[in-house]
């Protein structure tokens, strides 16, 4: 560095000083699954959070933003409760973000008014989150979200009879749910719901009970990872795909991080998200490019990461809005409402259920000119509420 | 009809990746006496080196399952000699709790050199295109994987049961003191044996990698299914084991197809009553 820049260096660094002597911190605390089998989910928070971080400055109206990052491996609402109350009590956080699971997130909504914070989830996607406490906003998609438009879709691709195969869990069943009712709308008939156990290894049999219903196609949901692979492999080699049979899911189970590993099988699969990483727009090109610097390679980029830097703006919002002040009340209610163009389309906040309102697109297994898999977008089904909360 | 048949050929192929992961642990258990719970690891290994001598490498896939078997036995020697040795004949606790160490470190170790995402082993075109049974279309690897099974079956039983080494690995399991004193290297004998369930664990690993994708928790993940096989079909006893792999993978496909709402009900129910009609397991040797 040259003497000139040092002097330069300094007397910014001076200039900062001062200004910093007038602001204050506003410590952020992110619960998220940093190690584990679910690291690369939290890596991708992270990525999130610092790709905003990077792109929009490290401070809302002088008031300096610090990150506090806190570990979860897995869903256990125990420890979710006591990290969010450490992060509280002990590093007095103005703010919550992050939680992966559903069953964390709910047992941290009854702290938040006690302890006069704002909650903003950045994945956790059951409906009745938003119902149990005020202070929460969410930032992700929930399941019902997600998988409603395929309903109509199926129709208006002259399937009639569908076989739903899911997970025998939470998410699992909300997805049954959905479709069901999208479906049935539409006029199409479920013929048979199957609910596979969690640890299923071998999926062959699934496959046989779905050829033995003569449906038209299947609709899947399973957790990603391990299970999404053995299911997408026995729907290649089961024959099932030759013979005809559709294959209709929630883009979970074709998240841009496992497409490798799913090969050449998961081509022309159909699924519905909010957020593929290929979604073409200025905004997600700065996003792709910040976030994958963040996480050291664009391969290892996932949804989590959008839901992350969008909950990140909207805690920056809350920042500006009260001041750098802790006041929940008035930081949930000055992001009610709000509307922003996310890298995955524009986006607005409910006032009503504080659940974030977004595009949903269809999407198709392709490959680009590389020769790599990825989602691409083919159809969108704009301004999606959450039809999960409606109902409720 | 065509659908029992159907399930058959599933339950069949799938019995068969159980068994060639299991029989490993099964010899280890039986003949060596050693509660091994890091026998899932030993096939975790051999499937990140398969994955990786695939992607970074670009060998195909038969060098990938013999660089994974030679690499998981060049690990496991070195293990046998320094961790395992101490082990012969310790109170099955102390087992458990070294064995389950050493799971632990393999994962730790494994996840940091190569990642936490989930590894693939890409199968050659003859595998991986579906073959026409007639009545309903089978994976090639599915019959590959039969095929291997009942080679593993039949040459171990050769091995045991009609080799000068099989007679020594016998005479050692039951009086290690008087085979030694009869000039058999029981050490040598052990280490042996020990590379070859290890080796069978990772031949497991690899070609059953369809059934039990290779993850950073496999290890973890599977072990329970490991020693149930090991349980109902008697430890060391390679028929038993075969036997228990083609009943709990038939009782575990019909259960899947017929009422998959009931989880693995059926399958732990299988194994509750096998275990109480059977309490050395189907073809178990008194100990």
């Amino acid at each position: 560095m040259s003497g000139r820049k040092l002097l330069c260096a300094a007397v910014g660094a001076l200039l900062a000083g001062t200004v910093a002597a007038a602001a204050d911190t506003v410590k952020v605390g992110i619960i998220g699954p940093f190690s584990g089998p679910f690291a690369l989910q939290g890596k991708n928070f992270q990525a999130g959070v610092e790709a905003y971080m990077a792109l929009n400055g490290k401070s809302v109206k002088g008031h300096e933003v610090e990150v506090i990052y806190r570990d979860l491996p897995a869903a256990n609402p125990q420890q979710s409760r006591a990290l969010a109350q450490e992060l509280i009590v002990k590093d007095k956080v103005q703010y919550l973000g992050g939680v992966y699971f559903t069953p964390d997130a709910m047992a941290i909504t009854p702290l938040l008014a006690q302890a006069n914070t704002p909650l903003v989830i950045f994945n956790a996607a059951t409906s009745a989150i938003m119902t149990q406490s005020p202070l929460v906003v969410r930032t992700s998609f929930t399941t019902a979200q997600t998988t409603t438009p395929l309903g109509k879709i199926a129709i208006e691709r002259g399937i009639r009879k569908v076989i739903t195969a899911v997970s025998d869990y939470g998410p699992g069943i909300d997805a049954e749910v959905a479709f069901k009712k999208a479906f049935e709308a539409a006029g199409g008939q479920v013929v048979e719901s199957v609910r596979m156990p969690l640890s299923t290894n071998d999926f062959s049999p699934i496959m046989q009970r779905i050829r033995d219903s003569k449906a038209d196609a299947v609709f899947a949901f399973l957790p990603s990872g391990p299970t999404t692979l053995g299911f997408v492999k026995a729907y290649n080699e089961t024959g099932l795909k030759q013979a005809g049979i559709k294959f209709l899911a929630p883009g979970d189970l074709t998240q841009e991080s496992d497409l490798p590993a799913l090969g050449d099988g998961a081509l022309g699969l159909l699924t519905t998200f909010h957020y593929a990483v290929s979604h073409d727009s200025p905004e997600n090109k700065r996003f792709v490019e910040a976030a994958s610097k963040a996480i050291g390679g664009a391969e290892q980029l996932s949804f989590p990461a959008v839901g992350a830097y969008d909950g990140m703006h909207v805690i920056y919002k809350m920042i500006e809005a009260t001041d750098g002040k802790q006041d929940a009340k008035k930081a949930v209610d000055a992001v009610k409402g709000m509307a922003w163009t996310s890298p995955r389309g524009p986006v607005s906040i409910d006032p009503e259920t504080r659940h974030v309102t977004e595009n949903i697109y269809l999407r198709e297994v392709a490959k680009d000119a590389n020769g790599r898999l990825y989602n691409k977008e083919i159809q969108t089904f704009p301004n999606q509420k959450d039809p999960g909360l409606a109902t409720q | 009809m065509q659908t029992v048949f159907s399930i058959a050929i599933d339950a069949f192929a799938y019995g068969m990746a159980l068994f060639i992961i299991c029989i490993g642990l099964s010899l280890t258990m039986g003949l060596m006496r050693v509660v091994n719970l890091a026998h899932g690891a030993f096939a975790m290994i051999a499937g990140y080196i398969a994955s990786y001598a695939q992607r970074e490498l670009g060998a195909g896939y038969a060098a990938a399952l013999l660089l994974a078997i030679l690499g998981t036995v060049a690990v496991s020697i070195p293990l046998e000699r320094f961790l395992y040795r101490r082990i012969y004949g310790s109170p099955q606790l102390t087992q458990v709790l070294m064995t389950i160490g050493i799971t632990f470190c393999v994962i730790g170790i494994t996840n940091f050199f190569f990642g936490p995402t989930l590894k693939t082993i890409a199968l050659p075109a003859s595998l991986s295109t579906p073959v026409d049974l007639g009545f309903r279309a089978v994976a090639g690897h599915r019959l590959f994987v039969m095929a291997c099974g009942l080679v593993v079956a039949a040459g171990l039983w050769f091995l045991i049961e009609r080799t000068a080494f099989g007679i020594r690995l016998r005479a050692t399991v039951d009086n290690a003191g008087m085979a030694d004193a009869l000039g058999v290297r029981t050490q040598a004998v052990y280490a042996v044996s020990f590379a070859i369930a290890m080796g069978l664990a990772a031949l497991g690993g690899v070609v059953g990698a369809e059934f039990l994708p290779i993850e950073p928790y496999y290890a973890l993940r599977y072990m329970v299914t490991f020693l149930v096989v090991v349980s109902v079909g008697g430890a060391g006893s390679i028929p038993g084991a075969l036997l228990a792999c083609l009943v709990l993978g038939a009782i575990d496909t019909t259960g899947r197809y017929l009422m998959p709402d009931f989880g693995n009900f059926f399958f732990y129910a299988a194994v509750i009553a096998i275990v109480c009609v059977f309490p050395r397991g189907f073809l178990g040797r008194a100990q």
